[in-house]
């Protein structure tokens, strides 16, 4: 028997660092409208092929085709294009907030608008998100005024949160957007509770979960997992698998072994994976899942493919730990490009008009952030009062945050 | 009732009077709790409102506050507190915060169950008392009944209260008032007044201590199982010790101790934890706070040892009546 060779530890590293040539020839995507789309009823063991391939709705020519078309008309389409044009400028407007000092941290939605955006019209009203920090087009498209967001972001005086946040950390629950938290992961397993309780009342209100693909590592993706699958839960669970962590690629995931979408099928929870570049795929998806919640069918997880192309926040520089020409490379595309191009083909939109929309959104945008700057921002202050960061805490403050409150000066 | 029965008692009162409570746990269901604490519940309210979970806690937790923030008040267990650290991030940083991060558009009003402390050779995964990694938090609120009564009026309170309470159930004192003399048998709860439960709903307010025994020499300040055996030792060294019996941790009766301390000028301070940064290094620094210029001696604490809770030598570890009776004798010698 010959000695054995000294072990060593198998560290995975992305195929594509600075200075490298992105290659995503290993990602295989299916032609727009060739996945099938199951009955909602249908047994989680039949459809397990649905985990392996990518929904996709819209074609090179800008055509939306196959069995996940056609539930948006020309208007819902135009609507769904400005909600993702919005926080596009939102996002550019806030980041350069930023670099200006107006606030202290930002986190983008560049190349991932779709997916929040698109979700949330398939949703009802009463319906609860529990979102990570990269949602926020939930809000956008649910109406949730932009100058509150803005207020937010700058801690000031009319901060909905008081100042008590990181920027983007947003809270609205008349929006059905739960209080996001900082320690990754968290939501998931209490979204599955908030949809348990809506069983429990024989309510008809349904939960979304989300988490991004490097936090599926978290044990809370294995609690929500087993929890959803156990009680059948009414809950989306949602992964948005954009590629990257911060700086760590999805394979430290083990996004390489099997797709992120495929571990629904340990729990015989029904697994699908979608374009999230395609605002028309992500929407018909998220019904699907969302009729099969409300039907008692129980969840449905799903893997939104896209790709993160800004950095992770405004704390980190990309460059440094990827290639500048991955995005460039990306094969499902721009996902507000993609419906542009849709909306011009089917002769429901045009250059001038989105031009038009372009300006239109510019000085919306712009007002709502004059009215936030109103009321000040996280370096000019006013913000709101020292002494309401001792509210809060309990429903009723003990008498030794009174006494700590006093001896702050309050 | 014994401390088992009335627990059960106030989660059969609550489930009754508020549909919003549900309970759940590992072997809570069908089986009724490996401690018998939620028996009968599933089949009197039904398998929505009490029933098993899967062995996560952090899932057990997790689901609560989801639930909590949808308006239901879970009531959940974790079967010993020695498992409840897979949970603790979610009690940390979601329960406790909720009210505060989203100032106050979602809240967390739920109670979270554990049988905590040794004395049944549980080792060192089914003995610990981590109550200190509570108190450490703001938001959440601490109680650690003592007896049957108590332990129904508090949990009742707790299941009103509209934050997330930590609920510390002494083991040793589900079956009798247990007086750390493990050599000799457990009086039963029957045979003792606080074993006098009645059926009806009452509760008993959080943040008040209650004076077990009056005295006059030394003040003890103590909670839980450490009450009982407190006063054996009082009563053995016929010394007229005060003691206090917490019942809540966070938010603290100071103003009870306060003006018991005051009054004897002296304090052994006991708890079962370990002591480095355990709650008893607080309740010393706010004695000393409040009452250095009225202090005849140096506080004293009587704690288990800071050592993992052993199998075989738990009674080295624990802080029984002998080691109470030298810290009082060093109390008053001061």
């Amino acid at each position: 028997m010959t000695a054995p060779r000294p072990l060593s530890l198998h560290v995975p590293e992305p195929g594509c660092r600075p200075g490298d040539t992105p290659d995503f020839s290993d990602f295989e995507i299916p032609r727009a409208g060739a996945v099938r789309r199951p009955e909602v009823s249908e047994a989680p063991e039949d459809m397990r092929d649905m985990a392996f391939s990518v929904v996709r709705v819209l074609n090179k020519a800008g055509e939306a085709v196959g069995p996940w078309a056609g539930l948006l008309d020309a208007d819902a389409l135009r609507t769904g294009l400005r909600h993702m044009l919005t926080l596009r400028q939102f996002d550019e407007r806030m980041l350069k907030a930023q670099r200006q000092g107006k606030t202290s941290f930002y986190m983008q939605h560049l190349g991932e608008e779709a997916v929040s955006c698109a979700f949330r019209m398939a949703l009802e009203d009463g319906d609860m998100n529990f979102p990570t920090y990269r949602q926020a087009g939930l809000l956008i498209a649910g109406g949730y005024p932009m100058t509150e967001m803005m207020n937010q972001i700058y801690s000031n005086a009319a901060d909905p949160l008081h100042g008590r946040q990181m920027p983007v950390m947003y809270s609205a629950r008349d929006h059905g957007f739960f209080t996001i938290s900082g320690n990754l992961g968290t939501q998931f397993i209490q979204a599955v509770g908030w949809a348990m309780a809506s069983a429990i009342s024989n309510d008809t209100k349904i939960a979304a979960a989300w988490i991004g693909d490097g936090s599926t590592s978290e044990n809370d993706f294995h609690a929500a997992m087993v929890f959803a699958s156990t009680y059948k839960a009414p809950v989306i669970l949602n992964i948005v698998n954009n590629q990257w962590a911060i700086s760590t690629f999805q394979g430290m995931a083990r996004g390489g072994a099997v797709t992120f979408a495929a571990r629904g099928h340990g729990f015989g929870i029904p697994a699908i994976r979608v374009d999230g570049n395609d605002y028309l795929a992500v929407h018909a998806v998220a019904s699907w899942a969302a009729e099969r919640a409300r039907s008692g069918l129980g969840p449905t997880l799903i893997e939104h493919v896209t790709y993160r192309a800004g950095g992770h926040s405004t704390s980190d520089d990309p460059s440094a730990y990827r290639s500048k020409d991955e995005f460039s490379a990306w094969p499902l595309g721009e996902p507000i490009a993609r419906l542009k191009a849709h909306l011009i083909t089917i002769g429901e939109w045009s250059e001038e008009r989105h031009t038009q929309a372009m300006a239109e959104i510019n000085d919306e945008v712009r007002a709502c952030q004059k009215k936030a700057e109103a009321n000040g921002t996280l370096i000019t202050g006013p913000h709101p009062s020292p002494r309401s960061m001792f509210d809060d805490v309990y429903a009723e403050m003990p008498p030794h945050l009174q006494r700590q409150r006093q001896e702050a000066g309050f | 009732m014994t401390m088992i029965e009335a627990i059960r008692n106030a989660h059969d009162l609550a489930m009754d009077r508020d549909k919003r409570v549900v309970v759940f746990g590992e072997d809570v269901g069908y089986f009724g709790g490996v401690f018998r604490c939620t028996a009968g519940l599933q089949k009197k309210y039904g398998s929505n409102r009490c029933f098993d979970a899967p062995i996560n806690e952090g899932g057990i937790v997790g689901a609560g506050i989801g639930m909590a923030a949808y308006g239901l008040k879970p009531v959940v267990e974790i079967q010993f507190a020695d498992y409840m650290y897979p949970a603790y991030d979610q009690i940390v940083s979601e329960a406790a915060r909720l009210r505060h991060r989203s100032a106050g558009q979602f809240t967390c009003s739920m109670v979270i169950r554990m049988p905590t402390g040794g004395g049944i050779f549980g080792g060192q995964t089914h003995s610990q008392s981590p109550e200190a990694l509570f108190t450490h938090v703001s938001g959440l609120k601490v109680v650690v009944p003592s007896n049957p009564r108590d332990a129904k009026g508090l949990l009742l309170a707790a299941i009103e209260d509209p934050d997330p309470v930590i609920f510390l159930e002494p083991k040793r004192l589900y079956n009798g008032p247990f007086d750390g003399h493990h050599d000799r048998p457990v009086v039963p709860w029957k045979k003792h007044d606080l074993g006098d439960v009645s059926e009806d709903y009452y509760t008993v307010p959080l943040g008040k201590a209650k004076i077990r025994r009056e005295g006059k020499a030394l003040t003890v300040l103590a909670y839980g199982t450490m009450v009982y055996v407190a006063q054996a030792a009082a009563e053995e060294a016929g010394i007229d010790a005060e003691i206090i019996d917490l019942r809540t941790l966070i938010p603290l009766d100071l103003e009870t101790i306060e003006t018991s301390v005051k009054k004897t000028g002296r304090c052994v301070i006991i708890h079962e934890a370990t002591r480095t940064s355990g709650f008893g290094a607080e309740l010393s620094a706010l004695v000393q706070e409040t009452c250095f210029y009225h202090l005849e001696a140096p506080i004293v604490r009587v704690t288990g040892w800071d050592t993992p809770y052993p199998h075989a030598q738990e009674w080295t570890y624990f802080p029984g009546p002998e080691r109470i009776k030298r810290a009082f004798a060093q109390v008053l010698e001061g």
